[in-house]
């Protein structure tokens, strides 16, 4: 039973981050980034392509991965998604809008990465020696990551919380309209926002390629566990962005073990109805009015 | 009310779904099995655009009501009568199609996008997993079911689905749900149950995605999850109905005819850029043509033809 | 006295620890001009809200006929009588004018459809000034004429109780002229109707009474000359004209 939450702690864990990168484009940018899983694909070949030619440690890749995903990510925000946000006309408008943008963004991305890569899987075998934790061996990878991921989402809370920057992406988030009456230039704070959740995404992934096989199309999957998530726990909300992200991890090895390791979408789901059909604004949201 | 302009449309109508079902006595081989394909599609991409281009949802949930319906034929064909499987599987469809439905139609449009998205995946996933229990695998439809059969079955299907999207936008649920679409406070403040309205829409979508899963079963021989409930379905059936356009009932048709083509093209030259195909096609239709064809047909008519009036 | 139509008994509506109406009590009688009134912020707005179905009251009851209607969704109440105009007006712009008063009529109150359902809508434009442009796109209306469409549609449900929410707001002198005439003809129709309203003139013309809320409760009600000789209520308008 340990080994299960452990096992699930570690995994939310890294889960927690991805959740937080489009937890930022959703709430902050307000665009539903459907692409999302195929940044965080991007980044494991990232990591994946720099150890084997290289021998250059994911972790220290990340010191590339993360910029360049930030740039990319800018980019698409500025090129693609801000003139969709300046011709809707309403908050439905933009939504089909980014929603259909995002998911052509996506097939295309999956589209350049089997053409580069090719179709098959993709592992490297990196601190693959156990650890110990209370009694159970876990790779020592799955803990690294966790760590680093930790030290991220913590890193990403209080820059959020204490920093002027992070106060201006915060009152975008709460109200734009209101931002901008207080001088805060919004599309650039929502393209800054942008840009550092496809990074912090990215960086999920090049953690995640340390434990996890990819392939060019696994994207989605990790598109849906980070909606799922970010739904979960409230949008905007970076408490219940983690909580609901570990609830996850644990959920998900839960089912993995003792049911069927075919079924991991299933028991997302099971929390996704939960979440649905009881608390639609999210685990610790107030009723909205 | 039917007026003469009706008349004509129904009978234009008529005739070219009755030219479109000659065709297997012209040709019984290639040209038949992509008309059959787009058969499949027009059925698909009308009755997911009778849905969603009213209210604006967008669903991706094809793949799982036709997945269903390619089981209900292959475990049910052995044991039961053939017109029944296709009855069958409407009825389940519709049965998915409303507990979605009542899930999450209540919230907002990315909450059933997402949930829509990895439907598919979900039944597999359960389908698998019983599959595993069962000790069963794959399953073999073998039938004394030709291509050119169920490329009629088609037709006659699509005929169903343009009759009843006519029906329905002369309806007070079309109209209630073309109010749902421009201002959703205003629809509820005018006395539409939108929920019910958007469940029974959905409820049609899915059950005949469902028929059609039913249908084409004898076409595949072999059938097992991962194949039956591909997402990928549901992503050519959205490109091809926004393609088109969902303002009129024939919009859908104008994307799924050259989509189709298009799509056979690439599959056969370059079958790994399938998917760039369509994500380029998906943002063509945001930043080059929204509104699809039919937007695009207004436009024009707009700036040329009603000189006129 | 008339009939009573409408009947809030001790609405109470909380959002989180906030008390945004406070143990209302009014009724509403038949081929009256009810007006709300009272300072930014002191709950009329979400008076309506709960009378026509936009949300449920924390606490209390409102009755419509006799029937209760307090938590039922909107779609209910308005198919029990209860039509509504929004203070931003809500057309529906891929319509032409008279489908979006079709719109009110289809599936309100008393439901028409069809050929009978557009003759009516006719009417009703006509009714309320602009007989010419009915087939018109929405969007090239002018404001005043937007808010008649929107009357229009709030009427071709022939509600019980109308309810207009601040729908003098933003017109110019002169068509603030026009406005108040046609909701006096409207009451001179035998129509009921609750009006949330800034405009004094328009108080003062058209109410047969009047509730003044502020900060969520009533704090007078009466005829518009005697709540707006009132203390208190005097006392509430400058009082908050001092915090604003």
């Amino acid at each position: 039973m340990s080994f299960i939450l452990i096992t699930g702690l570690l995994l939310g864990g890294t889960y927690a981050l991805i959740a937080m990168g489009l937890n930022l484009q959703y709430g902050v940018a307000r665009i539903m980034n459907l692409a999302n899983g195929e940044m965080l694909v991007a980044g494991g070949f990232a990591a994946f392509w720099v150890y084997t030619a290289g021998q250059v440690s994911p972790i220290a890749a990340l010191v590339v991965v993360a910029p360049l995903a930030f740039a990319v990510n800018w980019l698409i925000y500025r090129l693609m998604l801000q003139p969709l946000v300046k011709r809707a006309k309403s908050r439905g408008a933009l939504e089909v809008d980014s929603i259909l943008a995002t998911f052509g963004l996506s097939f295309v991305l999956v589209g350049i990465m089997t053409w580069m890569f090719g179709g098959g899987y993709f592992n490297y075998s990196y601190l693959a020696q156990r650890v110990d934790i209370l009694g159970a061996s876990y790779g020592q990878n799955r803990v690294v990551a966790f760590s680093i991921a930790s030290l991220m989402a913590l890193a990403l809370w209080l820059w959020l919380s204490y920093t002027r920057a992070g106060l201006r992406m915060r009152a975008v988030a709460v109200n734009p309209n209101s931002a901008r009456l207080v001088g805060i230039d919004v599309p650039a704070v929502s393209a800054l926002a942008f840009g550092l959740g496809g990074a912090v995404t990215a960086s999920g992934g090049a953690l995640i390629s340390m434990f996890f096989t990819l392939d060019a199309s696994v994207g989605v999957m990790f598109t849906m566990k980070a909606l799922i998530i970010v739904i979960m726990g409230g949008v905007g909300d970076i408490r219940g962005t983690i909580v609901a992200a570990l609830i996850l991890g644990i959920a998900e090895t839960f089912v993995a073990r003792v049911i069927d390791p075919g079924l991991t979408l299933a028991a997302a789901y099971v929390l996704f109805l939960g979440v649905l059909l009881f608390r639609p604004q999210g685990l610790f949201g107030s009723k909205p009015t | 009310m039917i007026t003469p302009r009706d008349i004509r449309n129904l009978l234009l109508a008529a005739a070219a779904l009755g030219l479109a079902a000659l065709l297997p006595f012209y040709d019984s081989g290639y040209i038949l099995s992509i008309a059959t394909t787009m058969a499949m599609f027009t059925v698909l991409a009308t009755s997911w655009a009778l849905f969603s281009g009213p209210t604006h949802y967008i669903s991706l949930a094809t793949a799982a009501f036709f997945g269903l319906g390619t089981f209900v034929t292959g475990l049910g064909f052995q044991t039961l009568p053939m017109w029944l499987l296709p009855l069958i599987a409407a009825g389940i469809g519709a049965v998915l199609a409303a507990l979605v439905g009542m899930v999450t139609l209540r919230l907002s449009g990315v909450y059933f996008v997402i949930f829509t998205l990895g439907l598919a995946e979900l039944v597999r996933q359960v389908v698998t997993w019983v599959q595993n229990r069962t000790g069963q695998r794959g399953m073999y439809v073998l039938t004394s079911i030709t291509e050119r059969d169920i490329y009629w079955q088609l037709i006659g299907l699509a005929a169903l689905v343009f009759l009843v999207g006519w029906l329905i936008g002369r309806s007070r649920l079309g109209f209630a749900l073309r109010i749902i679409g421009n201002d959703e406070t205003v629809a509820k403040h005018s006395g539409i149950d939108t929920a019910m309205a958007k469940i029974v829409l959905f409820m049609i979508s899915g059950a005949v995605a469902a028929v059609v899963g039913a249908l084409l079963a004898p076409r595949y021989i072999y059938i097992e999850p991962s194949t039956a409930f591909a997402p990928i379905l549901s992503f050519q059936v959205v490109i091809m109905a926004l393609l088109g356009g969902t303002g009129r009932l024939w919009g859908p048709l104008a994307g799924v005819i050259p989509f189709t083509i298009l799509w056979e093209f690439i599959s056969r030259h370059a079958p790994n850029q399938t998917l760039l195909l369509l994500g380029v096609a998906f943002l063509l239709i945001v930043y080059v043509l929204p509104g699809g064809f039919v937007g695009l047909y207004d436009r024009l008519r707009r700036r040329f033809g009603a000189g006129g009036q | 006295m008339a009939r009573v139509v409408l009947e809030v008994r001790d609405v109470t509506k909380r959002f989180g620890g906030l008390v945004a109406v406070r143990d209302m009590v009014f009724d509403v009688h038949q081929n009256e001009v009810l007006g709300i009134i009272g300072p930014n912020g002191s709950g009329k707005s979400t008076m309506i809200n709960m009378i026509s179905g936009t949300f449920a009251p924390s606490a209390g009851s409102i009755r419509l006929n006799g029937q209760e209607i307090a938590g039922k969704p909107a779609h209910r109440i308005a198919r029990q009588g209860v039509a509504r105009t929004f203070q931003l007006v809500r057309l529906l712009p891929e319509l032409s004018v008279v489908e979006n008063v079709v719109a009110g009529a289809a599936f309100g109150h008393r439901q028409r459809w069809g050929a009978e359902a557009e003759s009516f809508a006719r009417q009703l434009l006509e009714r309320v000034g602009m007989g010419r442009q009915v087939n018109m796109p929405v969007s090239s209306l002018t404001y005043i004429n937007t808010k008649r469409v929107e009357l229009a549609r709030a009427l071709a449900c022939e509600p019980e109780v109308l309810l207009l929410d601040e729908w003098l707001a933003g017109l110019n002198p002169t068509e603030l002229e026009t406005g108040i005439d046609l909701i006096k003809s409207l009451r001179d129709d035998g129509r009921t109707i609750i009006l949330v309203e800034h405009v004094m003139d328009a108080i003062r013309s058209l109410c047969d009474r009047c509730v003044v809320m502020s900060s969520g409760a009533k704090i007078a009600e009466g005829t518009p000359a005697d709540v707006l000789a009132d203390a208190e209520v005097i006392r509430a308008y400058l009082g908050a004209d001092e915090d604003a």
